[in-house]
Order: structure tokens, then sequence, then C-alpha cells
């Protein structure tokens, strides 16, 4: 009775491969016609994607999705693992930890998926990754922070594809400090973001001996910052530190100028977004200093990024994808090629190939660094560039310094508490 | 902390009040003259930084666009205030506010699936770029700039209201419109004129603010609420009360900025409950405007 059914099971196991087989090529030629890939074998791999689709990081969370699809399809091109596709469910978490955690849930619970990448802000990704690994799927967090990699927060199932505000002041801290004057300003965004920033700045300085002459906090989402510029202005500082994000860093920039300080100091914003540029305007932004994961400029070099910007300019009227789009792009990609090499989307799998791999999948060589799953990966120190030196709207930046991927940037393990 | 820096950042308070000013005039002059409260306020204001932009890519010209964006906003407001608020009149006070408050949504979603959620840049223009020293420290030219055009609608409004016969008829249809019909005054016009002036002066806050701010289609949300700060503080329909709040608003902002940077987002709310408190009806407001 028993070998019998073993035999059966055995004989429908085979049937089942050719099928597949027949089935994954089919849908590997069908693929380019139909868009979305039919389903060759039952189950799809699925990977949640929460990220905030509405608010005022909207488009940028747009944008990471398009990206993310597109790592998505090429995996999809080639075949799958053994015929399985990959799919990508979006969902918007509005930048709120509680509607992230709910949506989260959800994708784990009820649309069963494999893996979670995604998040947009310091905060919601720390809500992401306490639900994940509560239930063991491994979370790759493509945003900034520092705290994710802490005792505190970090589990097996954390990965962190972002820079952290501690290697990107660092990188930034680094060349700023060598190539201007001791005396520094900091204008800070009063959350943990901003603080980060305001300490990796710090921490970097030291060994060039700084002076902190100003430190100011402004509250998140200010409008008007001239109440708090003045004080930076008296203290007469070389250089300004803009620890603030997004519009507030737009905002503060814009208004910084007014009063002239553009002249009279060096402005350094330490994540310096290509879409918050654009949005800015080249006058706003045009000399100040700081670093990205990211330039599209880099296709010049680097091989694996002028392959993904020519993908995403098909798809996009010729327009290059932004820094944090890449960082979709390059969260689901890493997980897809660790699923290749472990020839199963089974967890443990997983999270060994990921921390064996390394990985080129836009910007050069990067790897996971094991105690806390950072991605050791080169920091591109850039600055912004007048309009009369632009060669075309998308030509913002000019990359001034390239610090490669090393682990000296991270904080120590032990400082971690890991 | 020097002498020159408390200077600088009262005058700094000042600058910044006037912006105030200019934002909570013209809900007051609504409030107090049609005592419709008008929540689509913030969205006019965000309306006219959009226009602006548009109109500064086709006039070429920050002048031009200055002076047209009162005028199309204006226009709409005309449009809003015939055919949505005008059937409410008599009904409440809560049905203008309600439905100005769903247009405000309305508007911001709008210009969202227009211009999406980015933001467009808007640059100072060049005449009125960099900054002046003032003895005390540097100051941004085109604040000083804002002073003076607030300053300007500020003495034109009240010439306008005070001693112009048109002004003379506004003022009365304020206190009594059945005794101004009875005299054979279209009260509906005085109204829709009303109407269009405040709208119109929110459209040219939101172009003036254009340049220090981002032009986002959320820029309106916190413009509301502190318009209505100002106007509470200074006594809803006060002209004189939304100058001198507008100001008190900003160097209480300013100060706090300095010597307690944590509580500078909450400065405005305690002197409003602090007025409120000594002052229901604001310092210059009339009592039972409301009822």
């Amino acid at each position: 009775m028993t070998k019998e059914r073993h035999f059966k099971k055995g004989v429908q196991t085979r049937r089942q491969i050719l099928k597949t087989g027949l089935a994954g090529s089919a849908a590997v030629l069908a693929a380019p016609w139909i868009g979305r890939p039919a389903f060759a074998q039952g189950e799809s791999i699925k990977i949640g994607f929460p990220v905030p689709l509405t608010g005022p990081y909207g488009s940028e969370a747009q944008e990471q999705a398009r990206c993310a699809q597109i790592a998505i399809d090429k995996f999809n091109e080639a075949g799958g693992l053994d015929g399985r596709m990959a799919e990508l469910l979006v969902r918007d978490d509005k930048l709120k930890s509680g509607e992230a955690a709910t949506r989260t849930l959800e994708l784990i619970e009820k649309d069963g998926v494999d893996f979670v990448c995604g998040s947009l802000s310091a905060s919601v990704q720390l809500a992401v990754n306490t639900v994940c690994a509560e239930r063991g799927k491994i979370y790759n967090s493509i945003s900034q922070s520092d705290a994710i990699n802490e005792a505190e927060n970090f589990s097996k199932y954390t990965f962190h594809e972002a820079m952290n505000p501690h290697m990107t002041a660092g990188a930034v801290g680094d060349y700023v400090f060598k190539n201007s004057g001791k005396r520094v300003a900091f204008l800070i965004a009063d959350y943990a973001y901003g603080h980060e920033m305001a300490r990796g700045f710090k921490v970097a300085g030291e060994k060039y001996g700084i002076e902190v002459v100003a430190e100011v906090k402004h509250p998140l989402a200010s409008k008007d910052f001239s109440t708090f510029l003045p004080q930076i202005q008296a203290a007469r500082p070389d250089v300004l530190c803009l620890c603030n994000f997004g519009f507030d860093q737009l905002n503060s920039l814009k208004q910084a100028r007014s009063f002239g300080m553009k002249e009279q100091m060096m402005m350094v914003a330490p994540a310096l977004l290509y879409n918050q540029r654009r949005a800015g305007g080249a006058s706003v932004y045009s000399g100040v200093v700081g670093a990205t994961n990211y330039y599209w400029k880099l296709e010049d070099e680097i091989a694996t990024a002028k392959a993904f910007n020519d993908v995403y300019r098909a798809g996009n009227d010729g327009a290059p994808p932004s820094d944090y789009g890449a960082y979709g792009y390059a969260g689901v990609g890493v997980l897809l090629n660790a699923v290749t090499a472990a020839g199963s989307t089974d967890t443990d799998g997983v999270i060994e190939q990921l921390e064996a791999m390394k990985y080129d999948l836009y910007k050069g060589e990067e790897h996971y660094r094991t105690c806390d799953h950072q991605a050791v990966q080169s920091v591109f120190i850039i600055e912004s560039k007048d309009e009369a030196d632009m060669e075309n709207e998308y030509d913002v930046f000019r990359i001034l310094e390239k610090d490669g991927a090393s682990e000296d940037m991270l904080r120590s393990c032990e400082s971690l508490g890991l | 902390m020097t002498v020159n820096l408390v200077l600088l950042q009262l005058f700094t308070g000042l600058a910044l009040g006037s912006v105030f000013v200019l934002l909570g005039v013209g809900l007051s002059l609504i409030f107090g003259l049609l005592t419709v409260v008008n929540f689509a306020h913030g969205a006019f204001y965000m309306v006219g930084a959009y226009v602006g932009v548009f109109a500064l890519a086709h006039l070429g010209n920050f002048w031009l666009a200055m002076a047209a964006v009162p005028i199309i906003v204006g226009g709409m407001g005309l449009v809003v205030e015939r055919f949505l608020v005008r059937p409410l009149y008599g009904r409440g006070i809560d049905y203008p506010l309600l439905l100005t408050f769903g247009l405000g949504l309305v508007l911001v979603e709008l210009v969202r699936i227009i211009y999406g959620l980015e933001g467009v840049p808007f640059d100072v223009p060049e005449v009125l770029q960099g900054a002046v020293d003032l003895g005390i420290g540097w100051f941004p030219l085109y604040r000083l700039f804002l002073i003076v055009v607030t300053a300007v609608l500020v003495f034109a409004l009240w010439l306008f209201l005070e001693k112009t016969s048109y002004g003379l008829v506004i003022r009365a249809g304020a206190s009594d419109p059945e005794i101004m019909r009875v005299l054979g005054v279209d009260i509906s016009t005085v109204w829709l004129v009303v109407f269009g002036i405040g709208t119109g002066i929110a459209g040219l806050a939101g172009v003036l603010s254009a340049p220090m701010t981002s032009v986002i289609p959320d820029m309106g949300t916190t413009v509301l609420v502190q318009a209505f700060v100002v106007t509470v503080v200074g006594g809803m329909g006060s002209l004189l009360g939304a100058v001198v709040a507008g100001l008190l608003v900003g160097v209480v902002v300013s100060m706090t900025a300095l010597f307690y940077p944590e509580l500078s987002d909450l400065a405005m709310f305690m002197l409003m409950a602090a007025v409120l408190l000594v002052r229901p009806q604001g310092l210059f407001g009339r009592k039972g405007l409301m009822g």
C-alpha cells in the first residue's frame, strides 16, 4: 500500500515537473505580450511592498514601486524560479506606523507573501520590521535608519538595503571638514532621523576638531524657518549642516539663501535627493553638498547602473530613475537573487544566501554585514549644479567623490549591542 | 546672545507677522462682513501659488503674475459665491462652513491630479534676491518687500471700506442687510464683491509665499490654521484686529524660537488660548458675531 502510494506520488511529481517546465517556458514567451505573466505553477513568489503612496512622499513611493516592478520583471523574464514567477504586492502605508503594521500583517496573513520590502520613513520601517520579525518573514528595508540595525530592533529577518544616517553623514562630514572651515552650525529636524544625522556628523567631525557654534532644532514639517536662522547667522559658522529631509530641507534652504547665508557659509545637506532637487530648482540648491546612494550619471562607469537606467528610461519617456527609486529596485532585486541562489523561497535558506552574497545590482558591489544585515555599499558625495552647467533637465548633480564600500563606514557590531 | 540678535529676532518676528496679516486678512474680511467661515481659504491660497507658477510660465514676468493671481483667484471666488455659497445664506453658519471645507478638499485633489505631489519650483524674482544689512544683521530683501506689500494692501482695504461710498454700503450691509434691502440696495452683489476680494487676497498671499516655501498641494493646510489663529486672536471680522494679531503672533513665534525652540510650534496656540480666556471675542472683535 504505502509503496504504491509513494510510487504514485513520484509519478505525479515527475509529471508536474514536466508540466511546469512547459508552462514555464510558455509564460516566459508570453510575458512581454501580456505584461503580468501567467503563473505557471500554483503559487507565485509574492513580495509585499508597503510604501506611502499617498502623503507627502507619494511620488517617491510610486517611483519605488515602479523600480521594484522592474526587478520583478527581470526575474520573471529570466524564467523565474524554475518557472515560478514573482509578483509584487504594493500597499499604501500612508506614512503612518499603525497603517504600515496593519498592511504588513495583512500581506503576511491574508496574501501569504514570502518576503516584505519597502517603507519610506524611519519610524514606519521600525513598525514593519517588528511585524515581520514576529511572523518570521524577511524584511528588506529601503529607507534610511540607524535604529533598525541596533540590537533592540534587529532580528535575523531584518535586512537594510538603504544607507544609514551614520554612514551618510560620516562620508559627507569627512569630505566637508577636510575641505573647509571648522566652525559648524546645525539645523536639525526635531525627530529621530534629524538627530541621527547630526550625531553622524559630529562623530565624523571629531577627528578634524570641529567646533559646534550653533545647534538649532526645528519642529518637523515647519513652513517658516526665518525665526531659526538669525541665531545661526549670528554664530558665524563656516559650514551649515541641514539635518532635515524633504520639504523641510527645501524650505530651510530656500529661506537660508534669502538671508544671504549661502554666500557666507557652505551649505551641506547629508541626504541630497534627486527628486527634491528637481522640485526645488537649480538656483535654490546650487552649490549644496550632500551624499547619495545613487545618481543616474554613475552609468558612465558602472555597467549595472547603465542597464538599470536603460530599462527604466524605456518605460518612463527617457527620464532616469531616482536615488530612492533605485532602492526599490535593489531591495526587491537582491531578495530574488537570493531566491535563485537558494533554489527555494525557504526563509532560512534565503537568509543564508543573503548573508553570503556579493551582489552588484545598480551601483557596484554590495554585501550585507553579517552581524546587523546592513548593506555595505559605496556612498557618493555630490554637489548640486548651477543652471548654467546643466546639460539637460536631469543633469542636476556633479559627483565629487566616491567612498567605496567598506565596513569601516559603519558603527561597530559591539556598539550596536550585537 | 547679543542685543543685536534679540533685535534681529524681534524684527524677524514682525516680518513673519506681516505674512500672518496677509494670510489672515482675507479670512477675516469674509467672516466679518458675510459671517461665512471660509474653510477653503487655505485652498485658495494654494491655488494662488499654482496660478502664480502657471502665470509666470506664460507671462514670463513676476510682477504681471503677481497682478494676475488675485484677479484670477478672486474671479474663482466670485463663481464660488454666486453658485455655491449664495444658496446657503440664511441657513445658519454651519452650512457654508461645511461647503467650503469640502470645496477645499476638492481643490487640493484637483491640483494634485494636475501637478502631482512633488511640488514645482518658484523662485524669488531677480531684483528681490539676496539680503540687506540692517545694521543688526542681514535680512532678506524679499521679506522687506512683503512688509511693504502687506502695508499697502491693508491701507488700501481700509481706505476702500472706510472712505468710499461703496465701503459704506458694505459696512451697512454687514450690520443690517434687511434695512439695506428695504432701501433698495442690491445686497447680493455686495456680498459677491466681498467674497471675491477675500479670496483674491488669499490667492495673492499664496503667490507671495511661493518663493519662501514649497509649492505643494498641501501648502494651504497649515496656512488655514494660522489664518484662523490670527482671526480669532484679533477678533472675528476686525481689520485692525487682524493686523495687530498677525504682528503679535509673529513676534511671539519668533521669540519662542529663540529662547525655547521646542515650543515654537505651540506658541501661537498658547497665545490664542490666553487671549480667549481674557477676551473671548478677540482683541478687537464685536461680541455675539457667531450667534
